[in-house]
């Protein structure tokens, strides 16, 4: 019998009343302004109780609560930390560019990572890689030579993005957990998608795209690098074969539109683990619900505090978990 | 020794109070589990949840029931206990619908209390819905239960 995580997830279902409705998300884009609409976000539990001013603290708060009630439920967090590479990997990207180049790029340094960033830079720095988690290391030590070879951040940023992606493969596939493992290759293919149509829209070479791209299931790397060398028409009709058809609307639209249909495709990915009564797949959709919910609500926020048009704002929600 | 039919007959009252009572044991503690999860978030639900939790634990009294009917109908509680192992081996496979049902049951009716129990913390309102899907379970253990006792109060009157 697979391991079951009973209490756990019957602490998670109960949680999933509090994250944020359609009807929530209505009501903090009609909120008068950004005063009430962090009023209405307090109003719900959000952030440590705290009086904030800036939303940014506050999201961060509430952030750092989900985690630590993740940390509550299973002492074992390897399986949520394929949620974390991203941010780990940007942190490594941040990091070279910060000690090779100028100072500024340290102010690109991410909290909520699974890898201390300090740490990094140090790493980096020393060119002393074995404080580094395994899954990094090498990484480092390889981006770091590309930099400083070639000179060129683009180089050691592929490097980089690609080592980040497989890492994740390589996690969902060992965590043995379905949705884990659908996620990990849904993103796979995503950001592929995204890469093929920055280097289409960029001119790149296939060489480049084929450095870029990492294998994934659904989609023919070797087809869409060639597709993204010639221009972005032939991407959208290496699209119209695969599973991601739907994507080619969206990236017509333009890339933040492919980048809500993305985040609601992972939503619809992990939506059916509300009814799961007893793995680890509902926690782990309930992190990711959570994120999601989290750059929803920095989008209305920021549209609040910059008194954007919220029409426009209302266009770029994601679909939420309840 | 003359005759097993006691020992047969004895294995069997063992057998339904046993695997019945591991089966409810798992399920009341599994249902537990999910009912602790929810309380700790509302601990409003206690009630609710609590009869939820119950329900599995129904298939380990009626494997009690069977093995006190059992062993009164042997003699195991007075009287003669001496019976043929024809006699013996019939009590064995009277008890064995309660012993395996009572198991296999009350696992699988904590499943659906336990989704129960997490239906009623997001919806409290569909309590009713949630008791009668595992309550639903609980109809093959009352007809297991119904054969055993059949089986063994009928058992006494053959002359084998």
């Amino acid at each position: 019998m697979a391991e079951q995580y009973t209490y756990a997830v019957s602490r998670i279902h109960a949680r999933e009343i509090d994250l944020l409705s359609a009807a929530d998300m209505e009501q903090l884009l009609s909120s008068a302004d950004y005063g009430e609409a962090m009023s209405y976000l307090r109003g719900k539990g959000y952030g440590a109780g705290a009086e904030y001013f800036d939303f940014e603290p506050m999201l961060k708060d509430e952030t750092d609560k989900m985690w630590a009630l993740i940390r509550e439920l299973i002492p074992e967090t390897e399986p949520f930390e394929t949620l974390l590479r991203q941010t780990d990997f940007q942190n490594l990207k941040a990091a070279i560019k910060a000690v090779y180049t100028s100072e500024e790029a340290a102010d690109c340094l991410e909290s909520g990572g699974s890898v201390d960033p300090e740490l990094i830079v140090e790493a980096v720095k020393l060119k002393n890689y074995s404080e580094l988690p395994e899954f990094m290391a090498e990484t480092a030590e390889s981006a770091t030579e590309i930099f400083l070879k070639t000179g060129d951040g683009q180089e050691c940023d592929i490097a980089v993005d690609r080592a980040c992606i497989e890492t994740i493969l390589r996690e969902g596939e060992e965590s043995g957990v379905g949705v884990i493992r659908d996620y990990a290759r849904l993103l796979a293919a995503l950001t592929d998608i995204k890469i093929a149509v920055r280097a289409a829209h960029t001119g790149k070479t296939k060489g480049f795209a084929e450095r870029a791209l990492v294998p994934c299931s659904g989609l023919d790397v070797g087809a869409l690098a060639d597709a993204a060398s010639k221009n972005i028409d032939e991407v959208y009709k290496c699209l119209e074969h695969t599973d991601y058809r739907d994507a080619v609307e969206a990236l017509k639209t333009s890339m933040s539109e492919f980048e809500k249909w993305s985040d609601n495709k992972i939503m619809e990915l992990i939506r059916g683990q509300k009814a799961n009564p007893f793995t680890i797949a509902p926690v782990f959709a309930y992190v990711l619900a959570k994120i999601n919910e989290t750059k929803a609500v920095r989008i209305v926020l920021s549209g609040k505090k910059n008194d954007l048009e919220m029409g426009l704002v209302r266009e770029r929600i994601r679909d939420l978990y309840v | 020794m003359e005759s097993l039919g006691i020992v047969f007959a004895l294995t069997g009252a063992a057998l339904a109070a046993l695997m019945a009572g591991i089966g409810s044991a798992i399920g009341v503690g599994m249902a537990g589990e999910a009912a602790a999860g929810v309380v700790t978030e509302d601990p409003n639900k206690f009630g609710k949840v609590l009869i939820l939790q119950l329900l599995p634990g129904t298939q380990g009294i009626y494997g009690l029931l069977i093995a006190f009917i059992t062993l009164s109908q042997i003699g195991i509680l007075g009287g003669s206990a001496d019976i043929s192992t024809a006699k013996g081996l019939l009590y064995l496979a009277a008890c064995l619908p309660m012993a395996f049902v009572g198991l296999w049951s009350a696992i699988r009716q904590a499943r659906a209390a336990v989704s129960g129990i997490q239906l009623v913390s997001k919806r409290p309102d569909q309590m009713g819905k949630s008791m009668i899907f595992a309550a639903m379970v609980e109809t093959y253990a009352i007809l297991a239960l119904l054969i055993s006792i059949l089986s063994i109060t009928g058992i006494g009157g053959l002359s084998i």
